[in-house]
């Protein structure tokens, strides 16, 4: 079978990525995407992958990112696995129907809730997470019922090649499809009618893809990025000399050589990182670090005291392993410089002050907020994972990737009894008053009206 | 109030400050607003209906029916939930993170604009106004220039009744409605035609706006035989009640069409047309319970949509227009071309086609090759067409043996999928989509802390960290205390 794309030497173009859509439109449309045996048989291959591949997957991720195996496992593959298991055992009661409590309006009535698959979905990946951000939107598009083309980042080569390779060996490729490429493919894919896009990247990129799907009105989840702030409360007494501490136990004398330090993932996100750092303003506030390896792609782990508001470092999210701090003169001050930048990902704070949990809870608004800890919220399936504002709309795990990927339908099943003649004209004013009664669900109105015992 | 008259900068900088300032996060403001929405609601109840007539035509009961009858009901609702809606919700926990706690933390969006059509003007304003407010935003309602006098009473009662520095009604044509989207809103909610929804998406791509789009589609009805005499006159009254005792059938959950087996439609349409004199006389026209078309424009669209060839020939009742008034007669029509722009686009309008086939189950896949509708309705008794038109189908709603009710549902989501729409409202679910859920997580003290998370790592830490994913307690324990390998 062909891939989809460029092995045979053939461009990916339009008419491609339409033949692509319509091949899948075709599978949903027989409803083998629907059944539950279906949605669990391509979960367990998921899973099967993960396991029978899983050195491959972290020789890819070293290459593409010179990640350690410990983060690929932790990071990735185990996110990965969790994610499929937890599909797996949930499934069954994620795809009931939900129950919905009915009122005097509409009595006698039963209602419920039905969760269907949208159809066919578009997932666009990123390089950082090339693994588990191509994954874990797909387990929850699958898990919903529906059909899938993945895009995986162009950047991250060796992971998207081995997701081609292997979904097309694991997955049903009557519904599961992997498009390999880099802008030209993209923009082929994107010109397409999609039921749904998920795109995880940058804002600039983000725009294009909302572009695209406002002309098909496509729903569209966004994962971006931001620039998200760390508060560290003075009783905290976290002192820069600590953070040099552990630094040198994380990755020893020579970080750059620290088999545990991932390098930056291409040269030109390496140039823009100098280019950060070399700024005449930024480079005397590096307390530690600063030390870069052109050749190895790499940057060691910098700490910044008190750059310039206004330096390119503080205006654009930096995505690398420079760490700035900005001090105040109260705590509660950083909740205003975080609040007059657009809204983060991702927003922590330490701190053993209840009141000023409370504050930061409050006042501080993000796609998420951790307190006394980072990044770990990612690992709660329990709470969804997306942005708001700049940061992205919409969000998924756990169970919000099963609903970020399927249709709620709202079915009404009314009998034929009981049938309030109110609502039909000849329009009366007794109708009227029993209208009113009726909407306001007063059963003593209803029964006053009915017997012409209102008033107008 | 005073004299000057703000510009639009000044307005939504009001709006922003009012917002910035955190009044409207408090519950007391939310509870304010949602109880003077109920006193303009009852209140005002006279020149909402005055304005409605003229507008649209609509007789009180429609108007009450439909748009004040079910908005007080709305914040009712609101009033009765607010606390509960605004309360933080807990979520579960692995291991990898103890000791923590979890919950979701609803917060306002912020700066919230509202689009609504003209055909409800008051219900598609205020339904999603009430959401918007529960849930702490501040709000621009924009509603149509083509329903001027309730755009006009809707601007000055929620200038009257609520606070001025949090919701504000800003009216005008299409220039207006341009100038609004140029400006950074936290939320867009529009009701209307899929053509202006799209440039509703493509300005609110600058600023990364989230948007609801409430649009329409081709709402069919499945008419499947039925056997009681009860039943029938039921479904004929709730089917000629829907389409043209709604807005004169210029509804987005209106009927737009009827789907009946051919043996079973001459006994329909004579139904039909009983019913429809029952409910509009012998000469509707002169009856004031029905609506009238809103502007020449969808009258001469109408008229076209009639005058097509083949159409004509299929009307078996009404077909009459009324230009000076603004009228159309309740017309039905069995079987016009299929290709024929009445079936191809949205009617909005009193014309209701029957197409025939030979068995009902036929329905399914003339549904299935269209696009997604906002509503679809089905009236039979037969359970496993029912099932069928459930799951082989995809629309926003399905309501079977009634029409437009599940509008008045809170505890159903009203929105659309694919053509129809995305995003939904209604009870909790208005609160919601201008809310954001914001995931928060604390670690309950800094003094536990899985020393196997940081470099420099190594086997065992691995191995220690694969069993605490797995909400392996006691493997952890074993590994941890080397009294098992991994």
């Amino acid at each position: 079978m062909t891939a989809p794309n460029g092995k045979n030497g053939e461009v990916f173009d339009g008419e491609a990525a339409r033949l692509v859509v319509n091949d899948l439109r075709a599978t949903v449309s027989t409803g083998k995407t629907k059944s539950y045996e279906w949605r669990v048989s391509q979960l367990k291959s998921l899973i099967k992958f993960s396991e029978e591949h899983e050195m491959e997957i972290v020789d890819a991720l070293r290459s593409d990112l010179s990640k350690p195996e410990f983060e690929s496992f932790v990071q990735e593959i185990s996110m990965v696995k969790s994610s499929c298991k937890l599909a797996l055992k949930e499934l069954k009661n994620w795809m009931k129907p939900e129950k919905a409590k009915t009122s005097i309006t509409t009595f006698p009535s039963s209602a419920e809730i039905v969760s269907e698959p949208f159809g066919v979905i578009l997932i666009i990946g990123a390089w950082n997470y090339p693994f588990m951000l191509c994954l874990d939107p797909l387990i929850g598009a699958i898990a919903a019922g529906n059909a899938v083309v993945l895009k995986p980042s162009e950047v991250s080569p060796k992971t998207s090649s081995l997701l081609a390779k292997y979904l097309r060996e694991y997955m049903d490729n009557s519904a599961i499809k992997v498009v390999e490429g880099a802008v030209p493919e993209t923009s082929a894919l994107l010109e397409q009618k999609w039921d749904k896009i998920l795109y995880t990247g940058n804002g600039k990129v983000g725009r294009i893809v909302l572009a695209a799907a406002a002309k098909h009105l496509t729903p569209v989840i966004l994962e971006l990025g931001g620039k998200s702030p760390v508060v560290v409360d003075s009783n905290i007494n976290l002192k820069v000399d600590s953070l040099k501490t552990e630094l040198t136990k994380f990755y020893g004398e020579d970080p750059l050589y620290s088999e545990d330090l991932s390098r930056i993932v291409n040269s030109n996100h390496y140039a823009r990182l100098t280019n950060m750092l070399d700024d005449e303003k930024v480079s005397g506030k590096i307390v530690h670090g600063g030390q870069r390896d052109k050749a190895e792609v790499k940057i060691a782990p910098t700490i910044l005291l008190d750059v310039p508001e206004d330096s390119l470092i503080m205006n654009e999210e930096i995505f690398g392993p420079l760490l700035p701090i900005i001090t105040v003169d109260k705590v509660e001050d950083s909740f205003y410089v975080i609040n007059t930048r657009p809204k983060p990902l991702a927003a922590y704070l330490f701190t053993n002050n209840k009141k000023l949990k409370e504050d930061f809870v409050r006042n501080v608004s993000a796609g998420g907020l951790l307190i006394n800890d980072t990044t770990m919220h990612l690992a709660v399936p329990g709470l969804p994972f997306g942005g708001v504002g700049e940061s992205g709309m919409g969000s998924y795990h756990g169970k919000f990737s099963f609903d970020a990927f399927s249709h709620k339908k709202a079915v009404l099943h009314r009998s034929f009894a009981g049938d309030a003649s109110a609502r039909y004209p000849p329009y009366t004013p007794g109708k009227l008053n029993l209208l009113k009664a009726l909407l306001n669900g007063n059963i003593l109105g209803i029964i006053r009206a009915l017997f012409g015992l209102s008033k107008v | 109030m005073e004299g000057v008259k703000k510009d639009l900068e000044g307005e939504l900088e009001e709006l922003r400050e009012t917002y910035n300032c955190g009044k409207t996060k408090e519950e007391t403001w939310r509870r304010s607003q949602l109880k003077a929405l109920l006193n303009l609601l009852k209140e005002k109840e006279d020149d909402i209906f005055k304005a409605l007539k003229q507008d649209l035509g609509k007789h009180q009961a429609e108007a009450y029916r439909d748009e004040i009858g079910t908005l007080v009901k709305s914040v009712d609702y609101a009033l009765a939930n607010l606390k509960k809606w605004m309360s933080s919700k807990k979520a579960g926990l692995p291991l990898a993170v103890f000791p923590s706690t979890a919950e979701l933390v609803p917060e306002p969006l912020g700066l919230v604009l509202i689009i609504s059509s003209w055909n409800l003007p008051f219900g598609l304003s205020i339904e999603p106004l009430i959401g918007a407010i529960a849930a702490g935003n501040v709000v621009v309602i924009k509603p149509s220039e083509l329903a001027p006098a309730c755009a006009s009473i809707l601007a000055t009662s929620i200038h009257t009744y609520l606070d001025n520095r949090g919701v504000k009604v800003i009216q005008g044509g299409i220039s207006v409605g341009q100038q609004l989207l140029q400006h950074k809103w936290d939320k867009i909610f529009f009701t209307g035609s899929a053509h202006v929804g799209r440039i509703v998406l493509s300005a609110a791509i600058k600023h990364l706006t989230p948007v609801t789009l409430e649009l329409g589609g081709k709402c069919p009805a499945v008419v499947d035989s039925l056997s009681s005499t009860w039943d029938k006159e039921i479904a004929a009254k709730r089917i000629i009640s829907a389409k043209f005792g709604t807005c004169a059938g210029q509804a987005c959950i209106g009927i737009d069409y009827i789907l009946a087996e051919k043996r079973f439609t001459s006994n329909l349409v004579e139904l039909l047309k009983l019913y429809t004199k029952k409910m509009f006389g012998e000469n509707p026209k002169e009856t004031n319970s029905i609506a009238r078309i809103i502007n020449k424009t969808n009258f001469l669209r109408l008229k076209n949509l009639l005058e097509e060839p083949m159409v004509k020939t299929s009307i078996v009742h009404g077909g009459s227009l009324d230009e000076d008034n603004l009228f159309i007669e309740p017309t039905i029509l069995v079987d016009p071309p299929l290709n024929s722009t009445l079936m191809t686009e949205e009617i909005f309008g009193p014309l209701l086609p029957i197409i025939t086939v030979d068995k009902i189950e036929e329905s399914i896949d003339f549904i299935k090759s269209r696009p997604k509708a906002l509503a679809i309705y089905a009236f039979t008794c037969n359970e496993t067409l029912k099932g069928r038109l459930i799951s082989e189908t995809s629309s926003g709603s399905v309501t079977f043996n009634d029409t437009i009710v599940q509008y008045a549902a809170d505890s159903l989501p009203f929105g659309g999928v694919g053509g129809s729409g995305f995003g939904r409202y209604h009870g909790k679910f208005s609160f919601d989509t201008f809310t954001h859920e914001k995931a928060v997580l604390k670690r309950i003290d800094l003094l536990f802390d899985i020393w196997f998370r940081y470099p420099p790592w190594n086997d065992k830490k691995l191995m220690l960290l694969k069993s605490a994913y797995k909400f392996d307690y006691l493997g952890l324990l074993l590994k941890a205390l080397g009294l098992k390998k991994s």
